[in-house]
């Protein structure tokens, strides 16, 4: 007998006796699904968290030199808070200190940021997000201008109240209207209206348009940092090697400046796209970790089933085996019949499993903002285990029904 | 006698049933000419049906020699038993062992599935099968479409398949009433008429005397031996 031909009888079985091919199945099915929907969350996760957490928040090829990690995403203790709040504040003429004596090529930005409620006449938008930065802070976000343009060097150093404005501040304040050339409120100081950055989406849900960017000099600085104090200082590299070097460059100019001694530990941080990840990875790893013991449960679950359910399978077609025998089929033949069989129930349990998978990771996609990705090797690895399962599976019911002697099995009922 | 398809020689068969061994086959001698028409009778318990299942390459004897076709089959592995099975017997039972999901044509494919026969010529075989029982026009029903007189037609289609030289039919007609028994009895006498060696295993003598010679066993041994009146004339 040819494999082939076992496969279009196990076919053949499965297609005329489907409630319970659907019932032996169902153990596999959800190990599979299982696995692709958690692998496609976390795949989707992985790349959300690093392209709009990260990357979006941060900046590619980006650290920040701050007093302390701008990013959190684990617990930190009383006692860790205590000594962040100890150390200096970063100013600005640590930057005027850095920036000329960088080797690496940077752009380098000096930011600070608070909440803030802006005005146009009556109307009012509270809880935005008021920046104080220069033009490079642009080229760092990666920003685009819908319209207008951004505020120039010229403007940073002469202070001039000017601002450029997310969308929905726009939209918010000045509805229906062009936004270029209006006056914007800052602390009751008008501000000029000089842009409007393209829409930036959400995060985890968030709107990330509710912000506007004003020179860290301009006339309302004190209502977001005391003057003089920078929130952090964003430096980009070119690549994500030079980003290191520069990285160590920063350190020990800024150890220098403090006049730190070796063995003193930093009294400033840096947060990179890495260090806002860790936490998230924690607790992917953690997802991750768990998920072999999770699917492995269905499937040695879903194994069992197709065991027992081929052992049945096996009992209630031992004159059938005789006939077999009889007719020509040597124990090898019964062997693979019965292989074949079960391993073409769980392979096709397995693919049920992948295709529910894909509709979960869809259903995801659709209600939340997470981009669920399908991994193509959970794919192949969810077919592959619902193979070997059905394989081991059937290996006892299967030697059964092919030592059977076909006298006996012939005189059954 | 050098066309003898089979040539039994001293067969014994016992089997151990706890302390006791029960001698089923006492040593029995036979040989079987092509083209042969033979009736095996006997009563319940006198080794007709462990003379049929030796013959049919199912079962081993304890002792004595078995030719089949010119093999010596009766030291043969399991697997060599069943390329015998497959190729050198078909076997027709009392009742049908057609597989119930799979149509006549499937059913009688199943033997050329195990002797390895590409597919199209597995079809093309089956149908000539069951043309030559007269089941030409039913070859894609199931079983349970089927009379019990047109089961036993596929049964015995699905035993001529492979070209067998022996047709091993048990109780053939046990199952079927007696207008069906002649339909199904004037099959194996066409059959016959084309060359085909038959070995009915049955104990009504009214279907033995169809066949040409009746060898009557009792008590594991050959009790009589003789051609029958009929087919002598």
């Amino acid at each position: 007998m040819k494999v082939f031909d076992a496969v279009r009888e196990a076919g053949h079985t499965i297609r005329t006796q489907k409630l319970k091919t659907a019932f032996s199945m169902v153990g596999v099915l959800i190990g599979v699904t299982f696995l692709i929907a958690v692998v496609s969350i976390i795949q989707g996760m992985n790349a959300y968290m690093e392209d709009k957490f990260a990357n979006g928040l941060i900046g590619l090829n980006t650290f920040q030199l701050a007093q302390r990690p701008t990013i959190n995403t684990g617990n930190v203790e009383e006692e860790v808070w205590r000594e962040w709040q100890r150390r200096p504040r970063l100013r600005y003429d640590d930057a005027d200190y850095i920036e000329p004596r960088l080797a690496t090529p940077a752009v380098v930005s000096r930011y600070c940021q608070d909440r803030a409620t802006l005005g146009v006449g009556g109307k009012v938008a509270k809880d935005i997000t008021l920046i104080g930065t220069d033009p490079a802070y642009f080229t760092i976000k990666n920003y685009n201008l819908s319209s207008g343009r951004i505020f120039t060097a010229q403007e940073l150093r002469t202070a001039q109240p000017v601002m450029v404005v997310g969308t929905l501040v726009a939209e918010k304040l000045l509805p229906g209207q062009d936004p270029l050339g209006k006056e914007i409120s800052v602390a009751g100081i008008p501000y000029r209206v000089i842009g409007v950055v393209e829409p930036q989406g959400t995060l985890f849900g968030l709107s990330m348009d509710k912000f506007v960017v004003t020179p860290y000099t301009a006339p309302a600085r004190r209502f977001i940092c005391p003057i003089g104090v920078l929130d952090y200082i964003s430096f980009q590299a070119v690549n994500p090697q030079q980003m290191v070097g520069l990285r160590d460059e920063v350190e020990s100019l800024m150890r220098q400046r403090r006049g730190l001694r070796p063995g003193q530990t930093n009294n400033f941080d840096f947060t990179d796209s890495k260090s806002a990840l860790e936490g998230w990875n924690k607790i992917s790893g953690f997802l991750i970790a768990a998920l072999p013991m999770l699917v492995g449960i269905g499937l040695v679950v879903g194994g069992i089933v197709i065991m027992n359910i081929m052992l049945v399978s096996v009992t209630e077609r031992i004159r059938e085996i005789g006939v077999r025998k009889a007719l020509g089929a040597k124990r090898r033949d019964i062997l693979m019949q019965f292989l074949v069989e079960s391993a073409t129930i769980s392979t096709f349990g397995a693919a049920c499993g992948v295709a529910l998978g894909i509709v979960l990771a869809m259903v995801v996609t659709a209600l939340s903002p997470l981009p669920a990705k399908v991994a193509p090797w959970s794919v192949l690895l969810g077919v592959g285990l619902g193979m070997t399962v059905g394989m081991v599976a059937g290996v006892y019911p299967a030697t059964r029904a092919a030592k059977l002697d076909p006298i006996v099995a012939l005189r059954s009922e | 006698m050098s066309d003898a398809i089979i040539r039994v020689c001293g067969l014994e068969r016992s089997y151990v049933m706890g302390t006791e061994t029960v001698h089923a086959l006492r040593g029995v001698d036979l040989q079987i000419r092509r083209n042969e028409y033979v009736a095996i009778m006997g009563p319940s318990g006198s080794g007709k049906s462990t003379l049929m299942n030796l013959m049919g390459c199912l079962d081993t004897p304890t002792a004595g020699e078995y030719w089949l076709n010119g093999q010596e089959v009766s030291r043969m592995s399991d697997d060599a038993l069943a390329r015998v099975r497959n190729k050198e017997i078909g076997f027709v039972f009392q009742t049908f062992n057609l597989l119930p999901r799979a149509t006549a044509l499937q059913n009688v494919e199943l033997p050329l599935v195990y002797a390895g026969v590409p597919s199209a010529e597995r079809r093309r075989k089956a149908s000539a099968a069951l043309e030559r029982v007269g089941l030409g026009d039913r070859m894609d029903h199931k079983p349970n479409e089927l009379s019990g007189g047109q089961r036993q037609r596929v049964a015995i289609a699905r035993g001529l398949v492979n070209d067998p030289a022996l047709l091993l039919a048990d109780e053939p007609t046990g199952n079927l009433d007696s207008t069906t028994t002649e339909e199904i009895l004037g099959v194996f006498e066409r059959l016959h008429e084309q060359g085909q060696t038959i070995i009915i295993v049955t104990h009504e003598s009214e279907v033995a005397q169809h066949a040409h010679r009746t060898v009557v066993i009792r008590d594991g041994r050959i009790a009589s031996d003789k051609m029958n009146r009929e087919a002598a004339a």
